[in-house]
């Protein structure tokens, strides 16, 4: 019988349809994973933000991924048991944001305050030197900054509690 | 359960309604900025809309769409305030402001609601609505602290905004039973600590409260009593869907 284990690893090249160079498994939005018999896997999904209109799509991706691995018995439900927030990005999560061009965002200690999201860190050239231009961006998840060193814009990924 | 459906229809219609008047900011925004801000709260307030409408539904109502697009006006259990039209940035500036912190207070307040599938949900969204509340307070600082013209317009859409505001915490009719059980707080213990925390963000941007004397909240929002714009917005938003409501998209 396959393990809890091997689904979590064939899950891992799932991508955010928005982010692709970054995993589900590594965004944090895979809460669970069950093995409920032969054949028979059962997964719990929580959205980065409750509007996001991104997660009926990407529970139909995690099931085709399980259809490809031959799971015949499948199902992937959306709850909020386990909120979302951005300190659940895994360490290869944030190296694959930046690898995007998003700042990752930074750990927060249960609380989102203006100083924790001016002067981001740039992703072009490391500069602290920044300014928050709107905490709104292209997606619900990004807010939009300004390095006023390397004179680039970026996108942050939000920090969310 | 009545009392619970009563605080979700009320919440979930105040989202829906203010969700869709953000939402014709879209294309129309001042600046790109702003037409990319009002955006994606109008994404986010439709999106905990429904979040309250799927808990709804599984406390026997109909689906969220269908509850969402199928009701008339007189359905809707949203306050007065926010289902008046957008008018200029002023008003809608204020009106974001005056609103979302309340929203804010309210998701924080059921947090610890005893009501365990409510509370679940206000706890993801207290935390996303710390951006529409930044948004809020940064505007309404540098537009009463702009020019002499962007004062005076935010003072005039401020006091045209705050007796609707006061509507927002019209009471219902299981108000003691909500409090009783731990549900919610209610709604005059939450528009106490609005007070609170609103009066001195307005101060700083050189603002001014209404005399208490000239409070008059406009009331009967909750209980499906509505302006003519609410036919208007109802009637836009539900057009497509009304089409073919069985349709997949």
């Amino acid at each position: 019988m396959i393990t809890e284990k091997e689904i979590w690893s064939a899950l891992e090249i799932v991508k955010d349809p928005e982010i692709p160079t970054l995993s589900m498994v590594d965004m944090g939005i895979i809460t669970k994973v069950e093995v409920r018999g032969e054949s028979n896997v059962y997964v719990e999904m929580t959205p980065t933000f409750t509007g996001c209109p991104a997660i009926k799509m990407m529970e139909n991706m995690v099931a085709d991924r399980l259809k490809e691995i031959g799971i015949e018995t499948i199902q992937v439900t959306t709850t909020f048991d386990k909120p979302w927030n951005s300190n659940k990005l895994t360490e290869r999560g944030l190296m694959c944001l930046k690898k995007h061009g998003l700042a990752p965002p930074p750990k927060h200690e249960g609380e989102i305050t203006m100083e924790l999201l001016e002067h981001s860190i740039c992703p072009h050239c490391g500069s602290k030197n920044t300014d928050m231009k709107t905490p709104f961006g292209p997606t619900l998840c990004r807010s939009m900054h300004y390095c006023n060193d390397c004179l680039q814009a970026f996108e942050q990924f939000k920090p969310v509690v | 359960m009545e009392h619970i459906k009563e605080l979700l229809y009320k919440m979930a219609d105040d989202l829906l309604v203010i969700g869709h008047r953000n939402s014709e900011w879209t294309g129309l925004g001042p600046i790109l900025e702003e037409d990319i801000a009002f955006s994606s709260m109008a994404q986010d307030k439709i999106g905990h809309s429904q979040a309250l409408f799927q808990i709804l539904h599984e406390l026997g109502e109909p689906e969220p769409d269908t509850n969402a697009f199928m009701r008339e006006a007189k359905q809707f259990h949203n306050a007065q305030f926010l289902e008046l039209q957008n008018d200029d940035y002023d008003f809608s500036t204020i009106r974001h402001f005056l609103f979302d912190h309340a929203d804010q207070l309210r998701f924080d307040n059921l947090a610890n609601s005893s009501y365990e599938p409510l509370a679940k949900v206000a706890r993801k969204i207290k935390g996303e609505l710390k951006y529409h509340v930044f948004h809020a307070d940064i505007w309404l600082n540098k537009l009463g602290n702009g020019n002499e013209e962007s004062h005076a317009r935010m003072q005039t859409a401020l006091n045209n905004a705050w007796n609707y505001a006061l509507g927002m915490f019209e009471k219902g009719d299981y108000e003691a039973q909500l409090i009783a059980d731990n549900t919610f707080e209610g709604e005059q213990s939450l528009q106490n600590r609005w007070l609170a925390v609103i009066t001195p963000i307005i101060e700083k941007a050189n603002l001014k409260i209404p005399a208490e004397k000239d409070w008059e909240p406009v009331l009967g929002g909750r209980k499906g009593y509505h302006t003519e714009n609410l036919d208007q917005l109802v009637n836009e938003m539900s057009e497509v869907f009304r089409i073919e409501p069985g349709a997949e998209w």
